[in-house]
């Protein structure tokens, strides 16, 4: 008969900022079952805007998620649009554009830093963070915060960019350009981060559906869904770029898909700053009518979805949001189960959750025999010892 | 003044607890660690248990969930210990002062443990690093 | 808005089971179906046509619960809702999780903040509200009493 050992994880541990309990069932050294259990996080963020107005729905729908804090309220705001059914002001679109793909680059970054982190490559945190904060920097320019905002409004945007500013975003791109391929260069070629994460975490294709997978979980298992190009909002279909698909689903293809995306945002940036046009920046909608509807954005993390009833007074009947990660995180009873401990860590943060996107909780399945205890800082150990092994392989 | 508490003014070594945030507070704590920052230059250094902390760096509504959670970090955390709360969330509740999930005030769920705790507050949605920074070294200043 | 070609496919696949097809906005479908029907369809959507699935909607009105399924025709740049109702004090329905494995977590959800029975949901128990909330009362109804959680 075979042993199974429970091993707790969480519910608080460093790096991975929210709170969250994932309970692993292990046999020997292989992960066979896993739960997630949150709660820790649930705010009540949709009973919250059936008390705001259209206005001040912008401010706490931002406040879902700090990495995904310029695509939640543009969800949202796109809903209302919908109902409304007038046409946005094209500057407004491009504004849009500019400020989101900025927030996808630095949330980018973040990940790579983190993953970097789980493994064992501090330089590697330290660089993507370090050059994270010039794009926060350019969104301070633009909007007056480095998260949080709240640029978006119903019918347009809040705030303009002066052409300094513009300018401003043209030059950081350019300068930004050139670590972000480097960084990329230095994932995809390096020989150990290969081995360390090629094969590790798959998530199958099919698994990717029937999950409902999204962002760059889904697109690096092959499949090629990006809201910017299948529902195209903003000015998404006013630029050229390209969107980045892979077939093999491990952690690194997940990497590879992140980071070329990085790169693709830079050129976007760059298109919607030099074309963007003249004009106002706000559509000025008065009433908001009776009515319903769906908005997604395609959030660093992937597709988030909102939908919003207006019974013709002046707040929200109804707002739902489905985060990215929501559908995400469940992927790991598939990426997770099979795999050796030492690699649930890296297979974990591979998905990039939000827990305050997600606020959800799984029961606890009861353990058979045996009990042994490690925390989550045992497993980025074990997940840094597996890195250290396979670099003396390849010195040796 | 005592070794430890020399210790924990000189060199003070945190722990972050997120108690229902949405990440912005929680995000930002973590970037002081980074070059720009670098609060290592100040001693201060992240650590990943409690027993190892002089202070904790809390932030969040305080969710009905989390609460005896927090509590228990606080009870493993060895005194004297400050707890910084950080954000806005974590100070009144900021826009979600009246969510359903929320239990209260952080500084009063460790109060029900701790009546004498010390608490630091750093307001902000979030508030920036360079004003986290400087609410840790005026705390540290007054102990 | 006229009806867009998807919307007339629908239409014709659907038959008599779609009481009702409107496209209220941009790139939108609402098909009013009965709870009844909510089974087949969903699996005529996701196994038939290959729709992707996005998420479900618990929404409160008066005398019941509605239950909105959303799925997207990427292909089709249309987002396509099916829309339903079940009546209160006790809605309940035929869960999805067991044609689309996405779906576990989001009728978890429905079932904790508006009371909703999932039948033959596989796991249908507490996903989203703190361990000592009370039994039997649903944050999201429009009734909802806030109560002192120190209390």
């Amino acid at each position: 008969m075979s042993h199974r050992t429970l091993i707790p994880i969480g519910p608080y541990h460093p790096l991975q900022e929210e709170a969250e309990f994932f309970q692993l069932y292990v046999e020997g050294e292989t992960v066979v079952d896993m739960d997630v259990r949150i709660s820790y996080n649930h705010r009540g963020i949709e009973k919250l805007c059936e008390s705001k107005t259209w206005d001040q729905l912008t401010f706490a729908v931002e406040r879902v998620c700090g990495i995904c804090s310029a695509s939640h309220p543009l969800a949202s705001v796109q809903a209302v649009e919908a109902i409304v059914g007038e046409p946005i002001p094209e500057r407004a679109l491009y504004l849009r554009t500019i400020v989101n793909e900025l927030e996808r680059i630095h949330s980018h970054m973040l990940w790579l830093g983190l993953a970097g982190h789980f493994i064992g490559y501090n330089t590697v945190f330290m660089w993507a963070w370090r050059y994270r904060e010039p794009i926060l920097d350019l969104l301070e320019l633009v909007t007056g915060s480095r998260i949080n905002y709240a640029n978006v409004k119903v019918g347009g945007v809040r705030m303009d960019m002066t052409p300094e500013q513009l300018a401003a975003v043209q030059k950081g791109m350019d300068e930004v350009k050139g670590p972000i391929e480097m960084l990329t260069k230095a994932v995809l070629d390096d020989p150990v981060l290969h081995a360390r994460l090629k094969g590790v975490g798959v998530l199958k294709k099919e698994d990717a559906r029937k999950l409902a997978c999204v962002g760059p979980n889904a697109r690096a298992s092959g499949i090629p869904h990006d809201t910017r190009r299948t529902d195209p909002y903003a000015a998404y279909d006013r630029v050229d770029w390209n969107v980045i698909v892979r077939e093999e689903g491990d952690v690194f293809s997940k990497a590879v898909v992140r980071c070329l995306e990085a790169l693709e945002s830079i050129k976007i940036v760059k298109q919607a700053a030099r074309d963007i046009p003249g004009g106002p920046i706000d559509a000025d909608f008065r009433e908001i009518p009776e009515g319903e509807a769906c908005g997604h954005v395609e959030a660093p993390r992937g597709e988030t979805f909102h939908y919003i009833r207006s019974d013709g007074t002046n707040r929200p009947y109804r707002l739902k949001i489905r985060a990215p990660s929501y559908v995400n995180v469940p992927s790991f009873k598939a990426t997770c189960i099979g795999q050796p401990i030492s690699d649930v860590c890296i297979t974990l943060a591979a998905v990039d959750p939000c827990y305050s996107c997600t606020e959800r909780m799984a029961v606890v399945v009861d353990a058979a025999s045996g009990k042994r205890t490690m925390n989550f800082e045992d497993l980025v150990r074990l997940s840094r010892e597996k890195t250290r092994k396979l670099l003396r392989n390849f010195k040796g | 003044m005592g070794f430890t508490r020399w210790g924990l003014k000189r060199s003070p070594w945190v722990y972050h607890v997120n108690t229902g945030a949405c990440n912005n507070c929680d995000i930002e704590i973590a970037d002081l660690l980074t070059p720009r920052f670098d609060v290592e230059r100040f001693g201060i250094q992240l650590v990943g248990t409690p027993k190892h902390a002089d202070a904790l760096l809390v932030t969040g509504i305080c969710t009905r969930q989390c609460r005896p959670r927090l509590q228990e970090v606080y009870r493993q955390t060895p005194k004297p210990c400050v707890v910084f709360v950080i954000g806005v969330c974590a100070l009144t509740g900021g826009i979600f002062h009246d969510a359903y999930h929320r239990w209260g005030r952080v500084d009063d769920a460790i109060r029900e443990v701790d009546p004498n705790a010390i608490f630091a507050y750093i307001p902000g949605c979030p508030p920036k690093p360079e004003a986290m920074i400087l609410g840790v070294k005026k705390a540290l200043a007054m102990l | 808005m006229s009806e867009t070609e998807l919307a007339g496919e629908l239409r014709t696949m659907l038959g008599e089971a779609a009481l009702e097809i409107r496209q209220p906005a941009r790139n939108n479908i609402f098909i009013t179906v009965k709870p009844e029907d909510v089974h087949g369809i969903v699996k005529t959507l996701w196994e038939g046509r290959g729709a992707r699935f996005a998420t479900v909607t618990g929404v409160d009105v008066t005398g019941g619960i509605e239950l909105l399924y959303h799925f997207v025709f990427d292909e089709r740049h249309a987002i396509v809702t099916l829309k339903t109702r079940v009546a209160k004090p006790f809605p309940e329905i035929e869960s999805i999780t067991p044609i689309i494995p996405a779906a576990e977590w989001i009728e978890r959800e429905v079932h904790d903040l508006l009371g909703v029975k999932f039948r033959n949901h596989p796991r249908l128990e507490r996903l989203i509200l703190s361990d000592d909330w009370p039994d039997g009362v649903y944050p999201l109804r429009k009734d909802y009493e806030p109560k002192d959680p120190n209390a």
